[in-house]
């Protein structure tokens, strides 16, 4: 490619027709040659001041009122002018349009590559990625948190502000159980039930044998068993989304009070894909702005001093500490995610042995970016690196596995590193820290004592040997205890059933219960 | 496609202002024991210029069902020298230990951040108050003030209400049913192109509206209304704050900054309370005078001790400059106590004749030796004579001062808000 086109901006100024310039010129580059497809972009210029702002409302432009924001707001306040913190160059909304945040001190070229970073990467991915297709609505969400934010402001003027912070204390505390993990069974409707039907039936004539009805069925269950049976039904149990459980069956919660908890949840529900995706969300919006820029640049729209800007920034965001250096703090999302797609690319067109091995399909294949796409479109994290992270990427790393048992004195075990023998358990562990089938406690409502006292009866499954932080489980509990109004009890059992902890927590007199 | 960009720089700050409050005020109590606890250390002069206090988490926590021990796996990256099957000692730098993310769970037991200037002095004198707001003889005050006060059917011509007015005569005219203008002119153009029949009708009909319009006035003399004032008291909204200060070689440095200490806080406190907060800075020896505040903290002068000197210039100042119905007038003095003995009847006689029954609040520091504890310092010959007046109904305050931290309890405790009795404890 020789470089024709006249550069899109000089030095480090900009304004808005450079923006405008910078976006047009990255959608050329990822409409045709990365073909991705996005949201309609929307782009705002914020100060330091607003960045902090957005950063104590979880990124979210507008958003109800809660003490606990204002408290994030100081905390990073306070860090940001101790010089602890830097802050993001920008903040990106899964949003249709899309809109991306972009802070006013950001020189051209940091403009360019956070708009090829943010609204075509993170676009594309919002787009297209089948958990956020699943759990998001990407045009409703505005909206929906206009409605929030009205919501809860008139609650408070009917309610009393102190009435609405205690139930949404009790519904930040359970926010983390407040999602669903699967998508529910779809309703049918009458004809498809009929259809449905009629096949089973023409079914049972096909297959009819006469002999099933010799066939001894299992003893017949006793009364008690099946009222329990109908119960657990009736209440939808066992249920692990505790917010949805209560707001449903809770006896004695406010109608507004059930708004709240749904609002909570669905909050939570609507972030629920962004913490199972950080590295392939991460991964794919650098490896979209790393080819941006690179294409730019050889195009000369990108003078050679601002791409060795470009550069220099781009290496900071993807550069992994090791374990021992002080700066570490686990895998950074980026630089894994970024090493990943670049391997990836590297195995469609350059493979070798090892690769043909380990990834016959794609490997030698071609096409680059109908890969890449397919694999953004369909996986996560865990699933991703569980089938994507080569053995040559392993090694890059230099990566290892430490099992910390607890029980051992002697100390903490390596039980694999990157060699021929360690690959397959390196890569399953790692993808493992990456489940949020493994990363949230499993607890789920086993029971409610309809008969006695209402109770509300909860288990925790505990994995490993990793029980509940006692005092913040008692803290939880408290909270939900006075949304449920009646008894909570929670017992932590092991993989063999035995009770390893019970916690047992009683309603407080909330302002709000009638 | 099409690409919006939208420069939010200009959208009103504090987005998260009203958060923040929240959180303060949820914090309130917590916080204003940090602010109490770090205005100690500080010097009075950056007491009020805000900055960044720490409270303990403890009630402020959002707890979350986290877990903890157990069997932990972990990959981390950058292996160098560990082999398979190695066992790495758990003892001391835990070399696999993956640090804790900050901000999560107790790991942080204080929070720190910054409070604005404003939410630290607010804080800070919260539970202060000041002794007799309101001027005494608020009755003598001439300055007055008009205010709203709904409105009145009479008036001069510049104060009607003119929005007033026209709704009352809209209300008016609808119910008497005034022909409208429009239905006037409807029948006009009507009548303008009707036949013969027709028209006759339409003159009758028009000249019934037109009476009608003509005996319903569109606005009448009952519908005009006049905004009504009302004169009000003005309350004293200014002060003025004597500082008196013996200045006899017998007051050392530590002294005087005990007395410059209060005389800040009192300052602080006042602005908080007043608009406008006028300052005189009386120093005496066996004789006073009226000094700038440089002078006063750090001008040299020796001499004997006359304390109704300064009382004496306390009140030519007064009568000359501050006409007590007009301002509030506060008095702070510091000594360490000394007076001659034939001062004594004079003083006393200024002080409970002249000065207390002008003031709103007349306040006595003794201040003493660092090391010196406040309790044995002995009576000095000032102390026992206020005490006697004291005890003889004046109303003074007084308390004894001989350490930098004591400055700001015992300013609290003069000004703690307590009901109704006041002055009552030495």
């Amino acid at each position: 490619m020789t470089a024709t086109a006249e550069p899109l901006f000089q030095g480090a100024d900009w304004d808005f027709l450079t923006l405008q310039r910078i976006h047009d010129a990255c959608e050329g580059i990822a409409r045709s040659e990365l073909g991705l497809d996005v949201y309609p972009n929307q782009i705002e210029v914020i100060t330091a001041e607003q960045m902090l702002d957005a950063y104590s409302s979880v990124g979210m432009p507008l958003f109800y009122k809660h003490w606990s924001f204002g408290k994030h707001f100081a905390f990073h306040e306070a860090s940001y002018r101790k010089g602890l913190m830097g802050l993001a160059y920008e903040i990106v909304i899964n949003s249709s349009p899309c809109i991306s945040y972009l802070m006013e001190e950001n020189t051209a070229t940091m403009q360019a590559l956070v708009i090829a970073h943010a609204a075509f990467g993170h676009n594309h991915f919002f787009k297209n990625n089948y958990l956020f297709k699943q759990w998001t609505d990407a045009n409703g969400i505005l909206d929906y948190l206009e409605f929030a934010k009205t919501y809860v402001a008139q609650c408070e003027e009917r309610q009393g502000r102190l009435a609405v912070e205690q139930t949404l204390d009790a519904a930040h505390a359970l926010m983390s159980h407040g999602i669903d993990r699967y998508p529910g069974k779809k309703k049918l409707d009458l004809g498809a039930e009929e259809k449905r039907a009629g096949r089973r039936r023409l079914h049972e004539e096909a297959a009819f044998n006469d002999l099933w009805r010799t066939v001894p069925t299992g003893p017949a269950k006793s009364d008690a068993m099946l009222n329990v049976e109908r119960r657990r039904k009736l209440l939808g149990l066992p249920q692990e989304n505790l917010l949805y459980f209560l707001e449903k069956t809770a006896p004695r919660l406010q109608p507004w009070q059930r708004e709240l908890l749904r609002i909570v949840r669905h909050i939570a529900q609507y972030f629920y894909p962004q913490s199972q995706t950080k590295v392939m969300n991460e991964g794919t919006a650098t490896y979209v702005h790393y080819r941006i820029m690179k294409r730019l640049h050889e195009q000369g729209r990108i003078s050679d001093g601002n791409f060795l800007e470009f550069l220099q920034s781009h290496t900071n965001v993807v550069f992994q500490p090791d374990f021992d250096d002080p700066r570490f703090s686990g895998f950074n999302p980026y630089a894994l995610g970024f090493a990943m797609m670049q391997d990836i690319e590297r195995i469609v067109s350059n493979p070798d042995d090892e690769d043909r091995e380990w990834f016959p399909e794609i490997a030698g294949n071609g096409d680059v970016m109908g890969i890449l796409r397919g694999i953004w479109a369909n996986y996560r994290d865990e699933s991703f690196i569980g089938q994507y992270l080569s053995p040559r990427l392993m090694r890059h790393f230099r990566m290892f596995h430490l099992h910390d048992d607890p029980e051992e004195r002697a100390g903490v075990k390596v039980d694999a590193i990157h060699d021929e023998r360690g690959y397959r358990r390196v890569r399953r562990e790692l993808a493992k820290q990456y489940d949020v089938g493994f990363i949230d406690a499993n607890i789920e409502v086993v029971d409610v004592d309809l008969a006695g006292d209402r109770r509300l009866m909860l288990r925790h499954a505990v994995v490993k040997g990793a029980q509940l932080n006692e005092a913040d489980a008692r803290r939880v509990l408290q909270h939900l205890a006075d949304l449920w109004s009646y008894d909570v009890s929670l017992v932590e059992v092991d993989a063999a059933d035995k009770v390893l902890k019970e916690y047992v927590a009683n309603p407080r007199a909330i302002a709000a219960v009638a | 496609m099409i690409m919006h960009i939208i420069d939010r720089r200009l959208n009103p700050g504090s987005k998260s202002l009203e958060n923040r409050q929240r959180f303060l005020r949820r914090a309130k109590a917590l916080v204003r024991g940090a602010v109490k606890k770090s205005s100690q250390d500080r010097d009075i002069k950056d007491v009020l210029e805000g900055g960044e206090v720490s409270i303990p988490l403890d009630g402020m926590n959002e707890p979350r069902f986290r877990r903890e021990g157990g069997t932990r796996d972990m990959v981390l990256p950058g292996n160098k020298k560990f082999v398979e099957g190695d066992i790495l000692p758990r003892s001391g730098e835990k070399s696999g230990g993956k640090p804790r993310d900050p901000g999560e769970g107790d790991s942080e037991d204080a929070f720190r951040f910054v409070l604005s200037r404003d939410e630290f002095v607010d804080l800070f004198l919260d539970d202060l108050e000041l002794p007799d707001l309101a001027k005494r003889k608020l009755a003598e005050a001439e300055s007055e003030g008009v205010q709203r006060a709904g409105y009145a059917t009479s008036g001069s011509p510049a104060n009607i209400s003119i929005s007033r007015t026209a709704s009352r005569a809209l209300a008016r005219r609808v119910a008497l049913r005034r022909p409208r203008l429009a239905a006037i002119e409807k029948l006009e153009s009507e009548l303008a192109e009707c036949n013969e029949a027709r028209r006759a009708e339409l003159i009758a009909e028009l000249e019934a509206l037109k009476a009608k319009a003509r005996r319903i006035p569109y606005i009448d003399p009952i519908d005009i209304r006049y905004r009504r004032f009302e004169t009000v008291p003005k309350p004293v909204a200014q002060a003025v704050m004597f500082c008196l200060m013996d200045v006899s070689g017998s007051m050392s440095e530590h002294m005087k900054d005990l007395a410059k200490r209060f005389y800040m806080l009192l300052y602080v406190f006042l602005k908080r309370r007043y608009r406008h907060v006028e300052i005189v800075f009386i120093r005496h020896t066996d004789r006073a005078e009226e000094v700038d505040e440089e002078t006063f903290f750090h001008g040299p002068a020796s001499g004997g001790t006359l304390v109704s000197s300064a009382l004496q210039a306390m009140h030519d100042i007064v009568r000359s400059r501050f006409r007590p119905a007009d301002w509030n007038i506060y008095a702070a003095q510091a000594s360490d106590g000394d007076n001659s003995i034939s001062d004594g009847e004079v003083a006393g006689r200024l002080l409970t004749d002249m000065i207390l029954p002008v003031s709103q609040f007349f306040a006595y520091l003794e201040v003493g030796e660092a090391g010196g504890y406040t309790f044995d310092m002995p009576d000095s010959a000032l102390w026992t004579l206020y005490e006697r007046l004291r005890a003889g109904g004046a109303p003074l305050s007084m308390r004894k001062v001989s350490e930098r931290s004591e400055i700001f309890p015992v300013f609290h405790d003069l000004f703690h808000r307590r009901g109704k009795q006041e002055k009552t404890a030495p």
